[in-house]
């Protein structure tokens, strides 16, 4: 096991290497980061030009541009933005912390609804709950997180005031205008109706994987050993068929963190909370190379490093796994 | 013995048909999106306005639902009815056609790939996951400008903003996740005894392919089929609000276009600008969803409604 997990962290990092050099070919042509540099500051003298060039590793060779990158951004050396040419880290670290705050908010709401739910349809196969959890699923699945974002503001910002005379959940930000200081009250007001946003997706995708789950150890046979010794029949449910219905279900998991940032950076935009898919927004549509980097970096990073995770806990679940 | 009657057992595809209209949702849905598409496929008859005109003189602007214009007016005075006419027109037309490349392409790359296994799968696989593991927008954002600024494929796919170039782009996307589901449906087709008799007599590797291989995963394609469509419809939404999807060139109009202008209309209280739109992307997600889902039961025998 410990040889495993050895090996796959060794293996990440080439991989991390490869694919933020992918992020940064891509990067380059897309944005055109020198170019964005020009038509954000326009009266900047070919001296600064070149301290630019030189300080983002934008050479025309792209892999020695992508070495000296990579030197200044491991070296905490990381050049400041484009626009208003400001600090790069404490921007990032601001919206990583306002996101993680949503995303694992969310993530709670939503796994623990989602498995609730996918339990209580697969207990009764075929029956009303089943069909019922089913087609909520679907719904909630088929619903785009913007619309559901839309429809929600359009409910709490105008029609709430106006049909009550008071506001009840607000629909921008993480703090009304003008608050200064910590105020947790607020803060979870505010994230309310984004975190409702993004757990639905995770509702309704969660309910569909435990209950198919669920429904495939329900039918197999070690249930019935279990059943035909005679353990009680809340026992064979909880220590037997949850257990072992919950191994996919953590794979899957992890695996999905991609989809929930995406999910993330939708809501975020529409309520305009300062987190890492508004900061994305803004600087992709700057072209801001000394932005977009750091944020690609952690996103990848963390996409790799959930892989990692989904594949050694399946292993250490899951004891009928050999690692060669 | 001689009691036993043959039933006269159904044909595989009677079979299919059977638990394809037992789904009750999907039957449902078959029909709106028929009535959907003739009212899209019939649009100068059905739509009132053109894309572009004004229901009346001014003032005509924000103009709630009302009888010269059903659904109410847009910013400038557009009718919301025929411009949503107009604009699920383009989103269908994205969506098939991105769907049809993209499942294409997703076909022969995992049939390949599942059937010759070794580097090629492996490589193959690797990067589809990669691409499958990170947050879709962000992706499909970077990929659109950086193919966008290549300026020797403009040619082939055409402006950044046009129909076209969206279509390439999804297509791009879409033959992945495609191509992992054939892939694993060739793995476990590569191991039965008819492509082993194939082999025995000398079938090609592409013959084998051609002729077993893809007719007996007819039921997964078709299934990613109705997927793709529906979510090359939601990316086009997805991008178009914001503000990266086809523009309204030459007065086209699309869903996402018409579902991102709801974004400025919501604080305003112009709710029909917000959830008509809405309502019919939704509609058309959720009932081509619920027909994948019906033929993925019709089409897997083992996948019974109470299993």
């Amino acid at each position: 096991m410990l040889r495993y997990v050895i090996r796959r962290l060794a293996w990440a990092v080439p991989t991390l290497l490869f694919v933020t050099f992918l992020v940064y070919i891509a990067l380059r042509i897309g944005t055109n980061p020198v170019e964005s540099y020009k038509r954000i500051n326009p009266r900047a003298t070919p001296a600064k030009i070149q301290q630019y060039i030189d300080v983002n590793g934008l050479d025309p060779n792209y892999v020695r541009g992508y070495f000296r990158w990579l030197f200044n951004f491991v070296t905490l050396d990381w050049p400041r933005s484009i626009k208003g040419s400001r600090e790069v880290w404490p921007q990032l670290k601001d919206a990583l912390a306002n996101t993680l705050r949503l995303g694992s908010a969310a993530v709670v709401v939503g796994v623990t609804f989602g498995l609730l739910l996918g339990v209580y349809a697969a207990l009764q196969p075929g029956g009303r709950r089943d069909v019922s959890v089913n087609t909520a699923a679907f719904v909630g699945i088929s619903i785009p997180p913007y619309v559901s974002a839309i429809i929600l503001q359009l409910v709490f910002a105008v029609y709430w005031s106006r049909w009550f005379g008071s506001t009840l959940f607000p629909t921008s930000g993480v703090y009304p205008p003008g608050q200064e200081g910590f105020n947790l009250g607020l803060m979870a007001k505010h994230m309310v109706l984004p975190t409702v946003v993004v757990a639905i997706q995770i509702i309704a995708v969660y309910a569909r994987y435990m209950r198919s789950s669920l429904l495939d150890v329900l039918s197999s046979e070690y249930m019935r050993t279990a059943r035909s010794k005679g353990i009680s029949e809340r026992r064979v449910l909880f220590k037997h068929g949850l257990r072992n219905a919950l191994i996919p279900v953590v794979t899957i998991a992890a695996l999905d963190v991609g989809s929930i940032v995406g999910g993330l950076i939708i809501t975020e935009n529409i309520f305009s909370y300062p987190g890492m898919g508004k900061y994305f927004l803004s600087a992709f549509g700057e072209g801001d190379f000394p932005l977009l980097m750091p944020w690609m970096v952690i996103i990848v990073t963390s996409v790799l490093l959930f892989n990692l995770i989904a594949d050694i806990s399946y292993a250490w679940l899951d004891p009928r796994i050999r690692l060669d | 013995m001689t009691d036993e009657i043959l039933l006269p057992t159904a044909s595989p595809r009677k079979m299919a048909y059977d638990r394809f209209v037992s789904h009750r949702a999907a039957v449902v849905s078959v029909f709106v999106l028929a009535i959907l598409v003739l009212f899209v496929a019939l649009s100068p008859l059905t739509a009132r306005y053109g894309v572009n005109e004004s229901v009346q003189a001014p003032p005509n602007s924000f103009l709630p639902p009302r009888a010269n214009a059903w659904l109410g007016t847009d910013d400038i005075g557009r009718d919301l009815y025929s411009r949503l006419i107009y604009g699920v027109r383009v989103s269908l037309v994205i969506g098939l056609f991105s769907a049809i490349i993209s499942v294409t392409i997703g076909c022969l790359v995992g049939a390949v790939a599942g059937f010759r296994g070794g580097r090629f799968d492996d490589i193959i696989m690797r990067v589809t996951d990669l691409f499958l593991a990170f947050p879709f927008l962000v992706t499909l954002l970077v990929m659109r400008n950086m193919l966008g600024a290549i300026g020797w494929l403009r040619p082939v796919i055409g402006e950044l903003s046009s129909v076209r170039f969206i279509i390439v782009l999804f297509a791009i996307f879409g033959w992945m996740g495609v191509a992992r589901i054939v892939r694993g449906q060739v793995l476990a087709l590569k191991e039965r005894e008819f492509i082993e008799a194939a082999r025995a007599v000398g079938a090609t590797r592409w013959y084998i392919v051609r002729k077993h291989l893809l007719p007996n995963s007819v039921g997964p394609i078709m299934v990613a089929l109705t997927f793709s469509v529906v979510s090359a419809i939601i990316g086009e939404s997805t991008l178009a609000f914001f503000g990266y999807g086809p523009q309204a060139g030459a007065g086209a109009t699309s869903l996402g276009i018409l579902v991102g202008q709801a974004k400025g209309a919501v604080n305003t209280g112009f709710w029909w600008l917000a959830v008509f739109p809405c309502l019919v992307l939704v509609t058309i997600a959720l009932a081509i969803n619920f027909i994948g889902d019906a033929l993925r039961d019709a089409t897997d025998p083992r996948m019974q409604k109470d299993s």
